[in-house]
């Protein structure tokens, strides 16, 4: 032990151990045997079997817990079915009152919650006690909140059933209650996975739950690894599927719910660029690269792992921040004095130093700090990476550790193009003392989170997700609360007809005469692509009959060239996106009215067509021109929220348009529907490629006439007439379209949901519902537009 | 099973003496490109202290070190040569000898860094230490506002330091700051520098006065490159008195000035630092951004009154595990 005399001389700081008695008495207490939680109890169940939890700091088994199987999880289940109906009832004050209770026992035994998951997850004690743990009790006191409002705020929507939910190993009791609190305010029941890894404070949760009487089956949590989670994503009787992880497994989950019904959320990896310009606050931004990359051992999804560096001050930045480096404590996660703690398990290690070695390999300049690791426990050094290109291994693939790759730029133009080069799109953090070119680059970089000066700010009440592969869905905020909630209506909706959904045209047969014998003017309309009709690449047609089984004419036969030029198309519209709410209403309005000279001509189309009587084919035409004035309404008052995150900074939640989005029209009301879906996306700013009715394209060919005389520019609205399950399919696996609607049957409304795992689009289909596109409230409003954006939260700090 | 934490092998610590700060020419370049992020700055100060703690033993010696840090300090109307030889007396057995005993550092020698005073009580001070090696320090300039004419500020420093001042704690013209004029600022204090002569000049910035941490930040750099020995925060007169993020956009300013010039400038925050805790807060704050070199009274002093009461009751408490009461040490 030094003496007083020699620190005096030293001046080193010395350890500061916090104690770990009480965690550990809490594990003795259990034997070190941890079961699930399942109806309010802890129940033992035949054939356990076990796996171990282990201390990252040493590699020693600190629990044995139960590997959940489907015995475990259909109880789970079960319970959480049951107690569904009782749950959801309940007065939002009722369930405010277990949310607040919550929240409060979490910060009374938050010491306990701090140095039980340092322990399980090697995080560094500071972190877990003045950030994960905080914010956990934060999310509760929030969503009491959204509790108590649910009726009032989300008036039309309703909780959807029991939410299975997996999470990670990096923030184990925030992703809990990331997942748990907006369930329970909204009225849901839970069956939550924690990661294998970290299972102990969802554990110790579970004891708070038996605190507080949280009704039996509400919550229920089960352990075990994959195949657990597995387990729960397969359960036919859960509704929703809420997880967070890597974006391998995303996919898989993606894949597996398809047409299940199951609603979905994904919050999934990260590629983040960090972007210093060169009037930043240098010093500032070198704390955060501390923040951004060496918090939780790099192991944050939102880790700002890729620094991107202006020219003319990347040799400074790098030279401050090497200096930095050196002052970076690393060792025992319970040391309160330490930055940096242990890895969570040997595999990550190991991943983490393949992927150094690979980089390394490939040609770029690794430095460390010269300080020496600890010689036991599962530690790996801040490590910067200089002499990245865009093009290496190490600039794609999300590490997941305290490993930085830099990068530099010339422009600010060029800085957006850099920190887009990237499948990813979770968050994002720039720095500039010029408010001007701040706000100019926010919008332009492709995430779910902007952070400003600053970097992994999390709030309640400020939303959580990604862009692109990152995932879709929100985490906190109001955004989030809808992840947990359906629209009314959607319970109600009859499935299809057969009959309705095999309504598919039939191959040139009839003959091209009238009546007469005298041939027609041919007047075959092509596809609409750019503003231009254009033959289709197959050089193929389909016939279009009347209701009565008579041929009509032809139409083009789109296949997946045609999507391929019209997604094209819509990107080199991206202006639209752009334009004002001013403009766009303008031309939503010029739309409606230029329907409204035609509505004569539309009306006799769809009487002919679909053989829907005058009064019918009237109401159709009027009620889609009335939906474009309803959406043009709309253009300019969806705004998006400042949220009231607690320190002195502006939370912008902007909804963003999609970019390309892609819409699949259904047979039934093929005017109304089709005006229905397009209007609200092109009125938030998308760029649509749409495949109308396969069995009656003529009323959206119709439309081409209207939209060239209404100034709708060229490629924001493309229409490829053709098969739909098959256009649909194309849509579905394009990695540049970022979105697809589509309303058709279930099956098709399968192949959506898993073609998307691709890219991980967001989609939204109709699970073989008939909509009925006359009734205002479901064919109509919040949801159409909810689902025509993503929110990006940008987070600015103010203060001079 | 606890492994132990590694701590950063010590710090790059220059082996030749320090020397002086000479100054160097008025660089505005320089000035213009300060950029200094008010929010960034308070996150980094919030962190910093959650980040570092110094228990047990290293505590002792933190806080030992934090009293040999110490300018004593007594500026009030009232002063009368007793009450200056009762502080001289204090800065030369800051800790009583049973506690220092009890510590292993008897023969150490610990005193504080200075005795802090108006220019008229510098023969006082001076007497009452002759012998002990503990520099005067005089405040000068029309000490707190500055506000009197250039020629009577000049010769109050040369009075100060003829009469034995070492050093002399300048206040700046906050006029100079607030209307952007750094030539004025800069000749100013490179004039109070040439009146010191052997003297060292702190350089009060009397930032509560200076609205902005940019214009603190620019402030702290023109009284450097005018041969500025230490840069201070308060002359404990304004309403605020010695901040954190003020601390820390000032000790920036320092290290840049190291990178770019190679001189060590010294840092004091004077006023509002009472406690034991707010005194580790500003060592840590130090050994983090500036490092070892800067908890040495050579580059780093308190400017305080009341603080080393309460360091001595802490020590007291680390000797005999009992919490200490502030009458069981002789007042200063």
């Amino acid at each position: 032990m030094s003496s007083v005399r020699e620190i005096f001389e030293t001046m080193e700081y010395g350890p500061a151990p916090e104690s770990a008695d009480l965690a550990l008495g809490w594990l003795e207490e259990h034997r070190h045997t941890f079961h699930p939680f399942i109806n309010g109890e802890f129940p033992r169940f035949m054939d356990e079997s076990y796996f171990e939890s282990v201390d990252p700091r040493n590699g020693q088994s600190i629990a044995r817990i139960v590997q959940c199987g489907d015995m475990e999880v259909n109880a789970a289940v079960a319970a959480a079915k049951a107690a569904f109906a009782s749950w959801s009832a309940l007065p939002g004050h009722e369930r405010a009152r277990y949310l607040y209770a919550l929240a409060r026992q979490i910060q009374k035994h938050s010491r306990l919650f701090a140095v039980l998951e340092s322990l399980d997850n090697g995080k560094p004690i500071r972190e877990s006690r003045d950030i994960d743990i905080p914010l956990v009790a934060r999310h509760f006191y929030h969503h009491a909140g959204w509790a108590q409002l649910r009726n009032e705020t989300f008036i039309g929507y309703e909780p959807i059933g029991v939410c299975g939910q997996i999470i990670p190993w990096n923030f184990p009791l925030l992703m809990l209650a990331w997942k748990i609190a907006p369930a329970l305010a909204a009225g849901n029941t839970v069956v939550l996975k924690p990661a294998e890894y970290t299972s102990l404070t969802a554990l110790l949760f579970a004891e708070v739950l038996q605190q507080i009487s949280l009704p039996p089956g509400v919550v229920n949590i089960v352990t075990g690894d994959g195949r657990t989670g597995e387990l729960i994503v397969r359960h036919r009787d859960v509704q929703k599927i809420a997880f967070t992880g890597s974006t391998e497994v995303g996919r898989i989950i993606r894949r597996e719910t398809a047409g299940t019904g199951k609603k979905l959320s994904l919050e999934l990896g990260g590629k983040s660029p960090f972007i210093v310009f060169e009037d930043a606050d240098l010093d500032a931004a070198v704390e955060g690269v501390v923040d951004a990359i060496w918090f939780n051992q790099g192991q944050v999804c939102c880790a700002g792992s890729r620094l991107l560096l202006q020219e003319s001050v990347a040799a400074k930045m790098l030279a401050k921040l090497r200096h930095r480096m050196e002052n970076l404590r690393i060792g025992d996660p319970l040391d309160k004095g330490i930055d940096v703690g242990a890895i969570v398990a040997p595999v990550q290690l190991q991943r983490i130093r393949r992927l150094v070695e690979q980089g390394r390999a490939e040609g770029a300049t690794c430095w460390q700090p010269s300080w020496a690791l600890p010689q036991e426990g599962l530690f790996y050094p801040p490590t910067l990476f200089t002499d990245v290109e865009p093009a290496s291994t190490l600039a794609q693939v999300e590490i997941f550790g305290p490993v930085l790759v830099t990068m530099t730029f010339r422009t600010p133009n060029e800085a957006v193009e850099l920190a887009n080069n990237t499948t990813y799109g979770l968050a994002a953090s720039l720095w500039t003392e010029n408010i001007n070119l701040a706000l100019d680059i926010a919008p332009k970089l492709r995430s779910g989170v902007v952070w400003v000066n600053s970097t992994n700010l999390f709030d309640a009440a400020s939303g959580f997700g990604g862009y692109r592969e990152s995932g879709f869905g929100r985490e906190g905020g109001n955004e989030g609360m809808y992840e947990y909630l359906v629209p009314n209506w959607e319970r109600f909706l009859p499935a299809y007809e057969k009959t309705e959904i095999v309504l598919s045209p039939q191959p040139l047969a009839n003959s091209q005469h009238n009546a007469g014998g005298e041939p027609l003017i041919d007047r075959s309309p092509k596809l609409y692509i750019g503003a231009k009709q254009t033959r289709p690449d197959g050089g193929y047609s389909f016939s279009v009959e009347n209701a009565d089984g008579s041929y009509v004419s032809e139409a083009g036969l789109g296949n997946r060239k045609d999507i391929r030029n019209a997604v094209e198309a819509a990107h080199k519209a991206e202006s639209w996106s752009r334009a004002t709410a001013h403009l766009r209403a303008q031309i939503l309005y010029y739309l409606a009215e230029n329907l409204s000279v035609r509505a004569a001509e539309f009306s006799d189309r769809l009487i002919l067509l679909t053989g829907a009587d005058a009064g019918e084919a009237y109401r159709e035409v009027a009620k889609s021109i009335e939906r474009l004035f309803y959406y043009a309404a709309w253009t300019d008052k969806y705004d998006g929220y400042v949220h009231q995150t607690p320190f002195r900074n502006v939370t912008l939640a902007m909804p963003e348009p999609w970019g390309v989005m892609g819409v699949v029209c259904p047979a039934e009301r093929p005017l109304l529907a089709l005006v229905s879906l397009i209007a609200p996306a092109i009125a938030l700013g998308n760029r649509v490629v749409v495949n109308p009715s396969w069995r009656f394209p003529l009323l959206a060919t119709d439309l081409y006439q209207v939209l060239d005389t209404s100034d709708v520019p060229s490629g924001v609205v493309n229409i490829v007439t053709g098969h739909s399950d098959e256009l649909a399919k194309v849509l579905a696996q394009h990695d540049d379209v970022a979105a697809l609607w589509y309303i058709g049957s279930a099956k098709g409304g399968a192949m959506v949901e898993r073609e998307s795992a691709g890219n991980l689009k967001a989609t939204w289909i109709n699970h073989g519902k008939r909509r009925n596109w006359l009734d205002d409230h479901q064919a109509q409003g919040w949801e159409y537009l909810r689902h025509a954006v993503q929110i990006k939260n940008i987070w600015v700090p103010y203060g001079e | 099973m606890r492994t132990t934490s590694v701590d950063k092998p010590k710090a790059i610590h220059s082996p030749e003496e320090p020397t002086r700060n000479t100054g160097i020419p008025l660089d505005t370049g320089w000035l213009k490109q300060v950029q200094v992020n008010k929010s960034a700055v308070e996150r980094r100060v919030a962190t910093l202290i959650a980040r570092r703690t110094v228990k047990k033993q290293w505590q002792a010696a933190w806080l030992l070190k934090a009293v040999s840090c110490i300018d004593l300090t007594t500026l009030a109307g009232d002063d009368t040569p007793g009450k200056i030889h009762r502080l001289c007396a204090k800065a030369r057995h800051p800790i009583r000898g049973d506690l220092l005993e009890a510590l292993g550092v008897a023969d150490l020698g610990i005193s504080v860094g200075a005795v802090c005073v108006y220019p008229t009580m510098v023969p006082h001070a001076v007497r009452a230490l002759e012998g002990s090696g503990i520099p005067v320090a005089s405040v000068a300039t029309a000490f707190p506002t500055g506000l009197s004419p250039m020629k009577l500020r000049l010769e109050e420093i040369r009075c100060a330091v003829g009469e034995g001042a070492a050093e002399i704690d300048i206040v700046i013209t906050r006029q100079h700051v607030l209307t952007g004029d750094w030539q004025a600022l800069y000749d100013e204090v490179a004039s109070f520098r040439e009146a010191c002569g052997e003297a060292h000049l702190k350089a009060i910035l009397a930032t509560a006065e200076l609205a902005t941490l940019r214009n603190i930040q620019r402030a702290s750099l023109v009284a450097m490159m005018a041969g500025a020995d230490f840069i201070k925060t308060s002359t404990g007169k304004e309403a605020e008195n010695a901040t954190l993020p003020v601390s820390l956009t000032m000790v920036r300013a320092i290290r840049e000035y190291r990178e770019r010039t190679g001189r060590n400038v010294g840092f004091k925050p004077a006023g509002g630092i009472r406690t034991a805790k707010d005194a580790m807060a500003w060592l840590i704050l130090m050994k983090e951004e500036l490092g070892r070199d800067w908890l040495e009274p050579e580059l780093f002093r308190f400017g305080a009154s009341t603080l080393l009461t309460d360091i001595e009751r802490q020590l007291e408490h680390h000797v005999t595990g009992r919490y200490s009461a502030a009458y069981r040490h002789p007042m200063g």
